[in-house]
């Protein structure tokens, strides 16, 4: 550079005013205006989407009902070294809880909490609950006298553990884990793990319905990509038909094709191909079927869209250099649509493992998913946190997926369209 | 005719259609010497690049016969042909480096690595770009591009190679400097090419022969100068350069020349017959404007006609003068700068001149 600037002066403006401030105000208002255009999303956003996900989190490590409902006892029971029985002061905070409880009746609530821990302590709280009011000092005796579960420390280092406002009970329950007597956290017995092989069964699902879509979507993309703009147009409306029926008409359609008295059994029966109608519902084929059908479009839209920015030239560039067709699609075509692979791949294989309706009609019962696990825990379980550990444990496979996904193909490679 | 031993590309009554109702190429015959240089040129619609696609491949041809070595190749599927061919974006393929991409011919051909490496090497040292075999083609400027293109087309040592307005998208210089490489790189290796444009420049400076087209018809085929100086056609000599046309009737002619009187009242002027003849017949006085004469003196022009200046464009090296005659207000002569040249105002009547060998008597359009 021929003029020399001395950097220790910062530049400034005609009038004197650094250049750096200058600059700033005078793109405040473009700033102003154009965080005017995106504050409704970035609201909804936050109301909708970021809100629900941070009170989902919370929810499932909530433990703020056991501090609560036993006060007394939670305060006493922090300086306890855990070993033997607790101390006087601990039996005499719970007998006072108790009383208390009994009054609010919400006793049950917190045995409920800690049945999910131990079980059998509902019926230790809700029994003593009712024996409350003749309960003496020394506490100790009477407490025992009146539960004879209450000389046992388990139960007491059970209430000692959780006692925080927080847990990780539910999350621990949701991979399959659990606190052993001693406190240190181990897997539960097979007899008792259903979560892990549950989000297993989710995710091969998923991978099966992701790889059929690709190997039915990805010829009728390129089929999409390569007609005159006319029959392009009209056969992409096909592609995008399924998406004015409702996701409910569309999977009980499914149900009506592939039942045993169904139109494809029927029909197979009828021109002797098979005696015996096939199992084609209430099992994996079913659920695969149904599946890919809903969610292909997601596969053909970003792959159409790739394949309609591959220049054809490239193709006959190939064939003019000596490579058969074949040779050229595989070395040439193939690698220039992986942006579209990707991105359609991704976006299946997420919107199946949070799949609910399409599993819970067509599959069976070895076709539960990780949605379903979370409604029974809402809707029969009413353990809302234990629901919300399941969805905090679903959110958290999908983010490593994705982190995966980006170190293995990049998400800047991604292309939606 | 059916082409001899050094013809590599013989066309035979080559027909082509895509629609079944009209012919894009209409009964195509041509030769393409071994070795030699040969541009179609033609406007947009002309058909140039469906004979190049059919020469390719990449087009049936709806009737008739391409032989490539004597070899009909109808049936030849494009990468069975062994031709090289640069496209009109490049076509590099932007997934594979430099280097991958040269070597992609080569690789199919099933080639040992040493091999490949040597050639891919010496493909680029030939277009200038050793040490880019790294780089990606979006890395490369335009020209680069361009380079590697050719290059690519080359590497497998095709005899024919064929080229689809490879410089359309470069600049005006670099695609100057483009033509002369291609055409050191056809010189040097001896190979033929086969090279589509609708750059009449471009065809003048690279080819042996050009085959310019209008409508699906070879109009002329010739080399460059003969193009220039001699157009059969109306059409060629409006294409090829710049051109002045004077409509007239011929009054009388013999074996070589005739009159025509021109229309708009400039006068009977003598032309060289060409493509017209009979008394009575319109016909098409074509003229190069380097050829016209202003205020010539005595009897040095064998034929004079008034004119008047309209517009003087100073260009440097020449003035372009924009006359009226005979009712063509856009009649161009190029006045060269040169030492005592003649001064002109514009608005004064003058008089033009040329020689009856530089005014051809060509077809004229019906009226």
């Amino acid at each position: 550079m021929a003029i020399a600037t001395d950097s220790s002066q910062p530049l400034t403006t005609a009038d004197g005013t650094p250049l750096r401030q200058s600059l700033r105000r005078a793109e405040r208002l473009n700033k102003l205006r154009a965080f005017g255009l995106v504050a409704p999303l970035f609201l909804f956003i936050l109301v909708f989407f970021v809100f629900p996900i941070a009170k989902l989190a919370s929810v499932s490590v909530d433990n703020s009902i056991v501090p609560e409902i036993l006060t007394n006892t939670v305060e006493a029971i922090q300086d306890w070294d855990g070993t033997d029985l607790p101390p006087e002061p601990v039996w005499k905070a719970m007998a006072a809880d108790l009383v208390e409880g009994k009054k609010n009746r919400n006793i049950a609530k917190v045995g409920k909490r800690l049945n999910f821990e131990k079980p059998g302590f509902r019926r230790l709280l809700i029994k003593s609950a009712r024996k409350a009011d003749k309960l003496e000092a020394p506490y100790k005796e009477s407490l025992i006298k009146a539960n004879k579960k209450w000389a046992d420390p388990e139960f007491w280092r059970v209430l000692q553990r959780e006692s925080g406002d927080y847990t990780f009970s539910y999350i621990l329950r949701a991979v399959d884990m659990t606190y052993s007597e001693e406190g240190s956290v181990t897997m539960v017995d097979d007899k008792n793990a259903v979560y892990l092989d549950i989000f297993g069964r989710t995710l091969f699902i998923s991978a099966q319905v992701t790889l059929t879509c690709l190997l039915l979507g990805f010829p009728i993309a390129y089929l999409l990509s390569t007609l005159p703009a006319k029959t392009g147009n009209m056969l992409m409306i096909f592609v995008l038909l399924p998406f004015w029926i409702s996701l409910l008409v569309r999977t009980t359609a499914w149900i009506v094709l592939l039942q045993d008295q169904g139109v494809i059994n029927s029909a197979l029966i009828g021109i002797g191909v098979i005696n015996e109608p096939l199992e084609l519902i209430r099992n994996r084929v079913g659920v695969v079927v149904a599946m890919t059908h809903i969610l292909l479009p997601f596969m053909i839209l970003p792959l159409y869209s790739v394949m309609k920015g591959i220049n054809p030239s490239l193709m006959r560039a190939a064939k003019s250099m000596g490579a058969n067709p074949a040779i050229a699609f595989w070395r040439v075509y193939t690698p220039l649509t992986v942006p579209g692979i990707g991105a359609g791949g991704l976006l299946v294989f997420i919107i199946s493992i949070g799949y609910y309706i399409t599993p819970a009609l067509v599959g069976g019962p070895k076709d539960i998913m990780a949605s379903q696990l979370i409604d029974i825990q809402m809707n029969q379980q009413l353990n809302w946190n234990m629901a919300s550990a399941i969805g905090v444990v679903l959110l958290a496979i999908t983010l490593v997926l994705f982190a995966i996904y980006n170190r293995l193909v990049g998400i800047d490679r991604m292309k939606m369209g | 005719m059916t082409g001899s031993a050094d013809n590599i590309v013989v066309f035979e009554g080559v027909q082509k259609s895509y629609d079944g109702e009209t012919l894009v190429v209409k009964d195509l015959n041509l030769d393409v010497d071994r070795g030699e240089f040969l541009t179609m040129l033609g406007p947009s619609g002309s058909g140039k690049t469906t004979v190049l696609m059919m020469l390719a491949g990449f087009e049936v041809p709806t009737h008739g016969q391409i032989l490539l070595n004597g070899t009909p190749i109808n049936n030849t599927p494009p990468h069975k042909r062994g031709i090289g061919m640069v496209f009109q974006n490049y076509a590099l393929f932007p997934h594979m480096t430099v280097g991958e991409n040269l070597a992609f011919p080569l690789e199919v051909r099933k080639m040992g690595k040493a091999e490949i490496e040597d050639r891919v090497n010496k493909a680029l040292d030939m277009v200038r770009l050793g040490g880019f075999a790294n780089r990606r083609p979006a890395q490369l400027s335009g020209g680069q591009q361009q380079r590697v293109a050719v290059a690519r087309a080359l590497v497998f040592e095709p005899e024919l190679v064929l080229m689809d307005e490879p410089l359309g998208a470069l600049d005006k210089n670099l695609r100057e400097e483009m033509q002369y490489e291609i055409k050191h790189i056809h010189e040097n290796l001896g190979v033929s090419m086969v090279y589509v444009t609708h750059d009449q420049s471009e065809a003048l400076t690279m080819s042996n022969r050009v085959a310019v087209f209008e409508d699906g018809v070879i109009q002329q085929l010739a080399p460059p100068d003969v193009l220039y100086e001699q157009p059969d056609n109306a059409f060629v000599a409006g294409f090829i350069g710049e051109n002045n046309k004077l409509y007239g009737k011929i009054v009388s002619e013999d074996d070589v020349n005739c009159k025509v009187e021109l229309e708009g009242g400039g006068g009977t002027v003598a032309a060289m017959k060409v493509n017209a003849s009979g008394v009575g017949t319109r016909t098409t006085l074509s003229m190069r404007p380097e050829r016209v004469t202003i205020n010539p003196e005595g009897n040095a022009s064998e034929n004079t006609c008034s004119a008047k200046v309209e517009e003087l464009i100073y260009l440097g090296d020449h003035i372009r003068t924009r006359v009226s005659v005979s009712g063509n207000s856009d009649f161009i002569v190029k006045i060269p700068n040169s030492h005592g040249h003649v001064i002109l105002q514009e608005g004064t009547e003058v008089t033009i001149g040329w020689q009856t060998d530089d005014c051809r008597a060509l077809d004229a359009p019906n009226v």
